[in-house]
């Protein structure tokens, strides 16, 4: 019976009709209650070129140059990036390749800056009047500040800024699901700046000129829910809903999210903008906020320190660019003896294998943790007993043991054909495996070869045309000479005739 | 005189349809041998001549007659031999040479003179120079084939080690033993090149 009141709320549009597979993780969110604080500068940063999806930049600054705080100090000419600004006053003192954090394990060009102590600051003019301003002019704004997706996926924000009469955006969502275990980071944000990250909705949905927004906060954190609630009728918005979603794992994932408010799902291939929908993070809305009503470029954000092997675990507001071992020791923690570090959640953060890396845009958590809080750590993996367990979780409704096979096999065009590439790597599937199969991984194998495979496609294609233009040339070149020299004996012979006559 | 009626009919039919085809074949006539095509298809152009062929046509022409075996392409490693084998209808088989790392030329323009034969000597026009100037190799355009480091009269160019970049990098397989059982049962890492 509750199942069916269940449906018939869903069906009338009164409760949110949720997503497809996704599982119940225990939240462990020992931080909800930690007010944010800040963390002290450290005495060097270093500011990785590339902190979004897209292209690198470049430094706009030299070696021995004094940059202010929100200085621009790397940018490129390319559409789909983000610059960078420095977030402190202080001195550039070398431009080099550094490890950042990544499963590789390579590294980037940095920018590493010395700060002086001092408050100089650079700021773009404060719009307040960003009403009467025109919407192109303020999406040139948020791409100058360098503002990009802070949920996890730093996709630069103003791309998704755009009003398109083909694809006119009729719903904003504002996700504040925060679905991953431990972190704690948007919950803390709704309720310290409530009235921020409402503002930053109003100058979005302005931008885009949506109808209707809906702010979205899972249910196990109903405090925050009645805070933004009363932000919304403090700030006297209309056609603006706050609601609570049951909590279930990854319903914060953009698609999810999107289905579970809407009842549409966004088709495989396309974008939430073709089905109408707009989808920011709250605390990309308050950045957005901070770039147009105080000209504050993004230079900061707040992090989740967390986890069973943090001594003082907090959410701290951080520069980017702070290493992660000096962050690690404002939380107690300096011993990394059988502890691991973990960028980002436990379900779709990676292990560190170094602490010498700086915070960047896309750290919405760094987590100390033990070797039993790890799931399926040293599990060895078994043989696949299709159980359909996977498929079951799956929020992509993908097969994943099949996936896993093909992957394996190095079939990778057959991986393919079974939509390998809409896996979002959510980890439900590995995480409720039974026989321990580390299924993302395999998933994560088989993107890396096709991607690499494709590359290799089109150099041997850019190669052969290369090759054959060149081929063409050269017969051109033995034509054009074996021309000239027909030319020449035709007409030496006649001039020898002429010098006997 | 039913008898007569179908097989009329048929005959008919069949020299219609006869003459339908030899229409459509004069019409589609494909120009080129297609597996000569197919086979180039899959190599991966480095044009370096290591299979004993002067690139990587040739070598697709000598595949098709059947003179060359599968397995002779370096670059292209495991997965190019399994394509052919593919093709050709034939068994893999182990490679007749390891896979090199890719490699990129590089010269050295304090030594260069200037001699223009490494320009005439690149396959895939990956190098820019004029006579008695610097001559420098477009990385991107550059197959890492070697075939410019023989020519230089003055030793200034070093095959170089690909350097890695962090987009292109991919993840491994697991370290499980199904994994590595997995691969082994199938006899190769085809990965690609
Ligand atoms: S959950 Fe694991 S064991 Fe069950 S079907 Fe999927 S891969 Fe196989
Ligand atoms: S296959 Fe991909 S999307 Fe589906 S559950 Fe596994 S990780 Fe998540
Ligand atoms: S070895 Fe491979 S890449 Fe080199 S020329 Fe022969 S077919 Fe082409």
């Amino acid at each position: 019976m509750p199942a069916l009141l269940k449906r018939l709320g869903q069906v009338l549009g009164w409760m949110p009709a949720g997503f497809f597979g996704g599982i119940e993780v225990p939240d462990r969110k020992l931080t909800a209650h930690e007010p944010i604080r800040e963390c002290p500068v450290p005495d060097v940063l270093i500011l990785p070129m590339k902190q979004h999806i897209g292209e690198q930049c470049h430094p706009c600054v030299h070696i021995g140059d004094h940059v202010l705080k929100g200085q621009k100090i790397a940018a490129t000419e390319g559409y789909m990036a983000a610059p960078v600004h420095a977030p402190v006053a202080g001195k550039v003192v070398k431009i080099e390749e550094h490890r950042i954090a990544h499963p590789s394990g390579l590294g980037l060009p940095c920018i590493f800056i010395e700060p002086d102590g001092s408050d100089g600051e650079h700021r773009y003019e404060p719009w307040a009047d960003w009403e009467t301003r025109d919407p192109a002019e303020l999406r040139e704004r948020v791409r100058e500040c360098g503002i990009v997706g802070l949920g996890g996926a730093v996709f630069p924000t103003f791309i998704k800024l755009v009003r398109d009469q083909h694809h006119p955006i009729n719903t904003l969502i504002l996700n504040g699901i925060e679905c991953e275990p431990y972190l704690t980071t948007d919950h803390r944000l709704m309720l310290e700046h409530a009235d921020e990250i409402v503002r930053g909705l109003s100058i979005l949905r302005y931008m885009v000129g949506a109808r209707e927004c809906v702010i979205a906060i899972e249910d196990n954190k109903q405090d925050a829910v009645e805070v933004m609630r009363q932000a919304v009728v403090r700030a006297s918005l209309t056609g603006v809903r706050v609601i609570a979603m049951p909590t279930r794992y990854p319903q914060g994932s953009e698609k999810q999210l999107i289905e579970s408010i809407t009842g549409k799902q966004v088709p495989a291939g396309k974008l939430p903008v073709h089905i109408g929908v707009l989808c920011q993070n709250v605390a990309t809305a308050r950045a957005v906020y901070h770039a147009i009503e105080h000209g504050r470029a993004l230079t900061e954000r707040v992090v989740t320190v967390s986890g069973e092997a943090m001594p003082r675990p907090g959410n701290l507001r951080i520069p980017f660019g702070a290493p992660v071992r000096f962050v690690l020791a404002q939380c107690g923690l300096e011993d990394l003896d059988g502890v691991h570090v973990l960028h980002g959640g436990p379900m779709m953060g990676e292990r560190l294998r170094s602490v010498d890396v700086p915070v960047v845009k896309a750290t919405n958590g760094l987590l100390a943790l033990h070797e039993e809080q790890i799931h399926g750590l040293n599990a060895e993996e078994q043989p696949c007993i299709h159980c359909g367990h996977c498929g079951e979780v799956c929020p992509i409704r993908l097969v994943p043991n099949l996936l896993a096979d093909h992957c394996r096999n190095d079939a990778f065009e057959r991986a393919e054909a079974y939509q390998l590439f809409d896996c979002i790597e959510c980890g439900c599937c590995s995480y409720v495996c039974p026989s321990s199969i580390p299924l993302v991984h395999y998933f994560r194998y088989g993107k890396g070869q096709l991607a690499q495979i494709r590359r290799a496609e089109t150099f041997a294609e850019e190669s052969r045309r290369r090759s054959e233009a060149r081929e063409r040339r050269l017969a051109r070149e033995r034509e054009a000479k074996q021309a000239r020299r027909r030319a020449r004996k035709a007409s030496t012979p006649a001039q020898a005739e002429d010098g006997e006559g | 005189m039913h008898v007569l009626i179908a097989v009329a009919s048929l005959g008919g039919f069949a020299l219609i349809a006869g003459l339908l085809l030899s229409l459509a074949q004069k019409k589609f006539r494909v120009e080129g041998d297609p597996m000569v095509e197919k086979i180039d298809a899959v190599l991966p152009q480095t044009q370096c001549g290591q299979c004993g062929y002067p690139g990587c046509k040739p070598y697709a022409e000598a595949v098709a007659r059947g003179e060359a075996d599968i397995n002779h392409c370096v670059p292209g490693g495991e997965r190019t031999m399994h394509q052919l084998a593919d093709l050709m209808g034939v068994e893999p088989k182990p490679l007749a040479e390891e896979p090199t790392a890719p490699m990129v030329a590089f010269i050295r323009e304090d030594d260069c003179i200037g001699c223009t034969l490494c320009i005439k000597a690149c396959p895939v026009d990956a190098i820019v120079g004029a006579p008695k100037q610097y001559h420098t190799v477009i990385a991107d355009y550059c197959t890492g084939c070697t075939l410019c480091v023989e020519p230089c009269p003055v030793d200034c160019i070093d095959m170089l080690l690909k350097p890695e970049l962090i987009e292109h990098w991919a993840w491994p397989l697991p370290e499980t033993e199904r994994a590595r059982i997995g691969r082994e049962r199938k006899g190769s890492h085809a990965r690609a090149a």
